[in-house]
């Protein structure tokens, strides 16, 4: 084409940008990140407030609502906007605390399943096999079942989800580094075995790794919201959108907004942290796309 | 040769059982005092002391260990208090049918339904048929089974009223749960049976087919499907751990009265005897589910046969 249309720049800004769908995930994840972080200064009231006069106030835009409470109220007239985004800053604090556990231990035990040969990697390749043989949920539960649960110890648990992954590819990518002209070059050096593998290794796997992490991360918040819904994961008085779920399952029939608006959250969550991941994937790992 | 690998393994499947128990055994240890854990705290002395005499729990922990083990193999869990005493494991034998049925069902419509969409999809490549499924499949990969189980209450049984949303009673209860479950499953494996036949699809032998003059809905029939089967096989191992995790929640969703439901309820209800039993039987299950996935390759697949000879 020899004229340049008059909205040339748009098709340019177009195909820099990706897919519309992946503009839209990510919006909604920075919005969704900007709601955690601001919790305390947007929500109209604390998460715990209980107000029994607005008891199962509905949404505003129903019949009977209180306009006080836009989303309307709960069982114990506490305002749902306000769990809500509580809500959200619990479950996307844990997913990310989880998922920076789970790639630190899984990538650790990987590199020494690639570093020390021999028993040591058979039994850590055992346990890889172990753990990616069974559900980790059926796990968690029993673990929550011996345990005494609180926030801590929940946000350990979901830090070990996902690490058979880490530790696997850590430890392939680890095996073929280590065979690698620099590797042997700084090895010869004389580095210390640690250097070796922190300042040299780690950095040119990484970014294998942390796209990795792009896909736990909706992984996570999909299994703690369902152990939350169970009733098993995060424990009141802290509040999670699967525990508002679970909560809110009981009054279904009388007031669905309680249990309804939080799954619409986590599906429109989910979705989007799996679509952001799926095309960091596909953009920087073609290793990993069919896997 | 061939026998070799066999042994090797079963050897590292019953490695990994091993590793099972011993991790309930770390678990149950590291919690507290199992006496206290089982019989919780107001029981008489006697009472504890005749629990620690009966499993051993005076023993040096060696011992312990090994007599937890030979319980475990004789299929002796303990006595689960919520059910009064009774034998873990028929507790939770008789908690099984209605999670097997469940299950069944959900993986039948999951097949019917997820391959031949798979394998519609690729043979109408980058169609917009294709790409719906495709972007069906992304959607429920990433969806908790309970966020579509409430969805669907909401729909079937708060707006229309037209479903039982709770129990399992009549064929309407099964309709919610194996919908819920079954409708995510058959994304997953619409997209695995997709890629596979894509892959056969281009494959040289289908080539080949064309060039001599084979029908091409025969050559698909023949030489694709056949060849795309495998990698299917391969993910059902993997699928049954899913089924089973998804079960969990989805029995919880509709108060289905199974094993998932049985395991939350001795979960909040600390019945370690039946966790530890459901913990076992799942694990026990998903091994021998992968050892079969295994051998079966090289049943389906003769070049894997050969190899293995």
């Amino acid at each position: 084409m020899t004229t340049i249309a008059p909205n040339g720049w748009i098709r340019q800004l177009r195909r820099a940008l990706p897919p519309s769908s992946v503009c839209i995930a990510a919006a909604w994840a920075l919005l969704m990140y900007f709601t955690a972080f601001s919790a305390d200064f947007i929500a109209p009231y604390n998460y715990e407030t209980i107000n029994l006069k607005a008891r199962l106030a509905p949404p505003i835009w129903m019949a009977g609502s209180n306009p006080d409470h836009l989303l309307g109220t709960d069982n114990l007239g506490r305002d749902i906007l306000s769990r809500l985004i509580y809500s959200i800053r619990t479950s996307l604090l844990i997913a990310a605390l989880g998922t920076v556990i789970s790639a630190v231990l899984g990538s650790t035990i990987g590199f020494l399943a690639a570093h020390h040969k021999g028993w040591i990697s058979e039994a850590i390749l055992l346990l890889i096999d172990f753990q990616s043989a069974l559900p980790f949920l059926i796990l968690a539960l029993a673990v929550l079942a011996f345990f005494d649960n609180n926030m801590f110890f929940f946000i350990l648990i979901m830090g070990i989800y996902g690490w058979e992954r880490y530790a696997r590819l850590a430890r392939s990518l680890a095996l073929s580094a280590t065979a690698q002209g620099y590797a042997v070059a700084v090895t010869t050096l004389g580095a210390t075995t640690g250097r070796i593998y922190l300042r040299h290794i780690l950095p040119n796997v990484a970014s294998t790794l942390i796209v990795n992490m792009t896909i736990n991360f909706p992984e996570i918040i999909m299994v703690e919201t369902s152990l939350s819904f169970l009733g098993l994961g995060v424990q009141p008085p802290n509040t999670s959108l699967g525990s508002m779920v679970g909560f809110g399952r009981e009054y279904l029939l009388t007031a669905w907004w309680i249990a309804v608006l939080p799954t619409l959250m986590i599906f429109i969550s989910t979705l989007a942290f799996s679509l952001l991941g799926d095309w960091v994937r596909d953009k920087l790992d073609p290793v990993l796309r069919e896997s | 040769m061939r026998i070799l690998l066999v042994v090797r393994k079963l050897c590292r499947a019953l490695l990994t059982i091993l590793l099972l128990v011993t991790f309930v055994f770390v678990v149950l240890r590291l919690s507290g005092d199992p006496a206290v854990t089982m019989l919780g705290t107001d029981v008489s002395k006697d009472a504890y002391d005749l629990f620690r005499q009966r499993w051993g729990l005076d023993l040096p922990i060696w011992k312990q260990y090994l007599t937890y083990l030979a319980n475990i193999t004789k299929g002796d869990f303990g006595p689960s208090f919520m059910a009064g005493g009774q034998d873990a494991l028929s507790v939770i034998l008789q908690h099984l049918p209605k999670s097997l049925w469940l299950m069944g069902l959900t993986s039948l419509f999951t097949f019917l339904i997820g391959i031949p969409l798979g394998v519609y999809a690729a043979l109408r490549h980058n169609s917009g048929v294709d790409r719906l499924i495709m972007a069906v499949s992304v959607a429920k990969f990433s969806l908790p089974s309970f966020v579509i189980g409430v969805l669907l209450i909401m729909i079937f049984a708060v707006f229309w009223k037209i479903l039982p949303s709770a129990g399992s009673e009549t064929p309407a209860h099964y309709i919610l749960p194996v919908l819920t479950m079954a409708l995510s499953d058959a994304a997953i494996f619409a997209r695995f049976s997709r890629s596979a036949m894509l892959e056969t699809l281009g494959a040289e032998y289908m080539r080949t087919a064309q060039a001599k003059g084979l029908r091409w809905a025969l050559a698909v029939r023949r030489h694709a499907f056949p060849n795309a089967v495998i990698p299917i096989v391969t993910i059902s191992g993997w699928y049954l751990g899913r089924n089973i995790a998804a079960a969990t929640i989805t029995e919880n969703v509709f108060a289905w009265p199974g094993l998932g439901r049985l395991l939350v309820t001795s979960v909040e209800n600390r019945d370690m005897a039946v966790v530890q039993a459901i913990v076992m039987l799942v694990g026990f299950t998903l091994v021998t589910a992968n050892l079969l996935v295994d051998f079966s390759y090289g049943w389906l697949d003769p070049r894997i046969r050969s190899t293995q000879k």
